[in-house]
């Protein structure tokens, strides 16, 4: 069912393939609509969908432009942008190796297991013989693949003279194995290739886990980026226009922006006035007015009249630009942080190594012989580093991970939560965070004409509040009015024609109202007001953040009376009007002085500061760049999940600690066994499943972690 | 000793056919969209062609 489809190729027809980014799908309604109405049109074979990532695979005739294939899919309903070559492509390749090895791991251990209880169950002589050898033949080409995420990395981390935990488990491994082969050949009576499969069976377990969960909502910057006009209409001296591509503009040039065009580069209105949508770059949802002189940026849309830009900086100089190249700056610096796991592989791996030196220097000296010696150092280089300890960080991360998603949380790095449970000061975003990033209007004195016509008016036009508009009377179920003759006339509004009677959506007259419309039908006038609410439990989530100790304060681009009203209502401190770069700058400040900040988020403006932050979440409206940027993403109107991310990432971080603390009690305990040469394989591998059982039994509680907290 | 020089070649013809199918679901993209896939099963398949 699930199986890609190859499309059926013509013979000696060639097809291209082309991507989109298509985020707006939501159901199997969905699905079904692309896959089924692309293919209707014109050069185009077949479509795609994958779900997960939100895109389409269109396979088309060469002669039909990406254009072409966006106009068609925004006929279906989708806003869809192209996308290069696949930027996962890495990543995905990663995933897919550790689950390969995973399961040839997972085969080997099942086999070997089956023939390694016949000879703890007391097979003697021959048949234990045989089974040693079936054993070693099952094991070595199992190891040999398996093994190589291991080797590899362990290799790596040799070459350049550090060390990490994949050092002792490549060199438990490979003395476990060398052994065993030496214990088959000589016909010993343990060999230890179940120990060394399993070994690697649950480390990989552990890390495919972890890549899963980690390639499970990435995009490129790139989709930023894609964000901005592709290309404009340039005006030659002699007054023709011509299509440019955004790449090969220049500063200087005079573009036409036409009405509801995307802006491809920064520059400066030199004719014309209109109204500009920069809901993209500041998150804020009134549109701004603009007239000659005015500054407009790459990415903001032109709503209400055609303007003539001169350009002043253009493709990688836009601020737009600017704030891709910020994020990616402040993403790296983040990276540096130091995982957990690695952390504790940092001081366990040289410790486990010198302990199983020790006992093979030891019991030399002892006089034990050399084949006794190093069968128990490889039985405490066994025992000590496996599975509990490589299962303590990521089997938490999955279950708190997997809860947290059924509450309308998306955690995208396991080390987010590590992070978030760090945080000591929330920074929330006013417009879109704190607020829903629409305004949504108060129809409830509209009779029924007044609706149908509204209605009607505002469907013609992209302007935001009609857009709010046209949202909530859909959502009341109004049939829109047949109104005629519409013109949308720059800053002013929407005029037409019902029933002979003129109609029109305009401007408030008063100025005090900012966020308002007047309804005029013939003489009678009647005054929307819209607002952007706040997500309703907003009040709620930060007593609830403050009882775990986090101080919350609000960090906007928007107008300082904006933020003030917001900030009073929830009693916190506000910053307005700041820009992306102080915004960054903020949080360094705060880094600097030893806070460990959270983001909360959505504008694209927001985006550096989300990279930046100690920990980052955005809601599920934000913009593409920004829910790349942030650790989390959370779906949904209520802001609560940001309160609970942050008391299942604390509980998590107290799971992962009992993890690490039964771990090493596990090891205080079955060392000096293993030290004293007590430790026969069965001892080993059942101490090795229960401590890692025990681990994992551990993390589940935290499946109930985010039920708990949310009351 | 025969029971096991049968048995013990079956389980692991078993498990290598176990381990084949998973590769080549894996390479056939099966596991590329499990929310796709998820979704897909409430599509209607009334379309001409394998859908």
């Amino acid at each position: 069912m699930n199986a890609v489809h190859i499309p059926p190729q013509a013979a000696g027809e060639s097809l291209v393939s082309s991507r989109f980014t298509v985020p707006g799908m939501r159901c199997a309604g969905c699905i079904a609509k692309i896959e089924r109405e692309l293919p209707k049109v014109e050069g185009v074979s077949a479509a795609r969908v994958n779900f997960s990532a939100k895109r389409v695979a269109i396979e088309h005739d060469p002669s039909v432009k990406s254009e072409q294939l966006v106009d068609a899919l925004l006929h279906l309903g989708f806003e869809a942008q192209p996308v290069e070559e696949n930027p996962l492509g890495f990543e995905d390749r990663e995933r897919k190796r550790l689950m390969r090895a995973l399961a040839v791991a997972g085969f080997g251990m099942m086999n070997i297991m089956l023939l390694s209880v016949s000879v703890w169950s007391g097979a003697e002589g021959a048949t234990r013989q045989m089974f040693h050898w079936i054993s070693g033949a099952i094991a070595l080409p199992v190891i040999a693949y398996a093994g190589q995420p291991f080797f590899s990395s362990a290799w790596m981390a040799l070459k350049y003279r550090r060390t990490n935990m994949d050092v002792p488990i490549s060199i438990g491994v490979l003395l476990a194995t060398g052994l065993s082969i030496f214990e088959t050949l000589t016909g010993g009576e343990h060999a230890y290739f179940e120990s060394a499969v399993m070994l690697l069976f649950f480390l990989l377990a552990g890390r495919a886990l972890d890549a899963t969960m980690r390639g499970r909502t990435r995009a490129g910057i790139g989709a930023l980026l894609g964000r901005m006009g592709k290309s404009a209409s340039v005006i030659a001296p002699d007054g023709s226009t011509r299509r440019v591509k955004a790449s090969e503009l220049e500063p200087g040039m005079l573009v036409l922006v036409a009405a509801g065009e995307a802006l491809a580069a920064d520059g400066e209105i030199e004719h014309g006035t209109s109204a500009i949508d920069n809901s993209m770059l500041t998150g804020e949802t009134t549109p701004e007015p603009v007239g000659v002189g005015s500054e407009v940026h790459a990415g903001a849309i032109n709503i209400a009249a055609p303007i003539r830009v001169r350009l002043t900086r253009t493709a990688d100089d836009t601020v737009l630009a600017d704030i891709a190249r910020l994020m990616d700056e402040a993403g790296q610096s983040r990276s540096a942080y130091v995982r957990i796991a690695d952390r504790a592989a940092r001081l366990y791996a040289p410790a486990v190594h010198s302990l199983a030196a020790l006992a093979f220097a030891g019991w030399m000296i002892a006089g034990a012989g050399w084949h006794q010696s190093l069968v128990i150092a490889i039985a405490v280089l066994i025992i000590t580093c496996p599975c509990a300890i490589g299962l303590a960080v990521p089997a938490a991360q999955v279950v708190a991970s997997g809860a947290l998603l059924k509450r309308g949380l998306l955690v995208k790095d396991g080390s987010a939560l590590e992070r978030l449970a760090e945080v000591d000061t929330a920074l929330f975003d006013k417009t879109g965070t704190l607020t829903l990033g629409e305004p949504r209007p108060d129809i409830s004195g509209l009779d029924e004409d007044a609706r149908a016509v509204a209605l009607g008016l505002a469907q013609n036009s992209r302007h935001p509040l009609s857009r709010g508009l046209v949202r909530a009377l859909r959502q009341e179920g109004v049939e829109p009015a047949d109104i005629t003759d519409v013109e949308e006339l720059s800053g002013k509004g929407l005029t037409g024609r019902w029933h002979g009677v003129a109609v029109a959506l305009d401007r408030a007259s008063s100025a005090s109202v900012d966020l308002a419309t007047n309804l005029r039908i013939g003489s009678h006038c009647l005054t929307l007001r819209f607002s952007d609410p706040l997500r309703p439990d907003c009040a709620q989530t930060i007593r609830e953040l403050d009882a775990l100790g986090i101080r919350s304060s609000i960090l906007s681009g928007d107008r300082k009376e904006a933020v003030r009203a917001v900030a009073d209502e929830l009693g916190i401190e506000g910053e307005a009007a700041v820009t992306p770069q102080e915004k960054l700058a903020r949080l360094e400040e705060l880094k600097a002085a030893g806070h460990r900040p959270l983001m909360i988020g959505d504008g694209l403006n927001d985006g550096p500061a989300l990279a930046a932050a100690h920990a980052s979440i955005a809601p599920g409206t934000a913009s593409d760049a920004s829910q790349q940027a942030a650790d989390a993403v959370f779906i949904g109107e209520t802001l609560m999940p940001v309160a609970l991310a942050v008391r299942v990432a604390r509980k998590t971080m107290r799971i992962v600690r009992q993890n690490f603390a039964f771990a090493i009690g596990y090891n205080v305990l079955a060392v000096p066994l293993a030290l004293f040469g007590y430790v026969t394989p069965l001892i080993a591998a059942i101490a090795m499943s229960v401590s890692s059982l025990v681990v994992v039994a551990n993390s589940l509680r935290l499946s109930r972690a985010a039920q708990v907290a949310s009351r | 000793m025969t029971v096991l020089a049968i048995l013990i070649p079956i389980a692991l013809i078993m498990g290598a056919a176990g381990l084949a199918a998973f590769f080549w679901a894996m390479r056939n993209g099966q596991y590329e969209d499990l929310d796709g896939a998820a979704h897909r099963i409430l599509i209607d398949e009334v379309e001409d062609g394998p859908g």
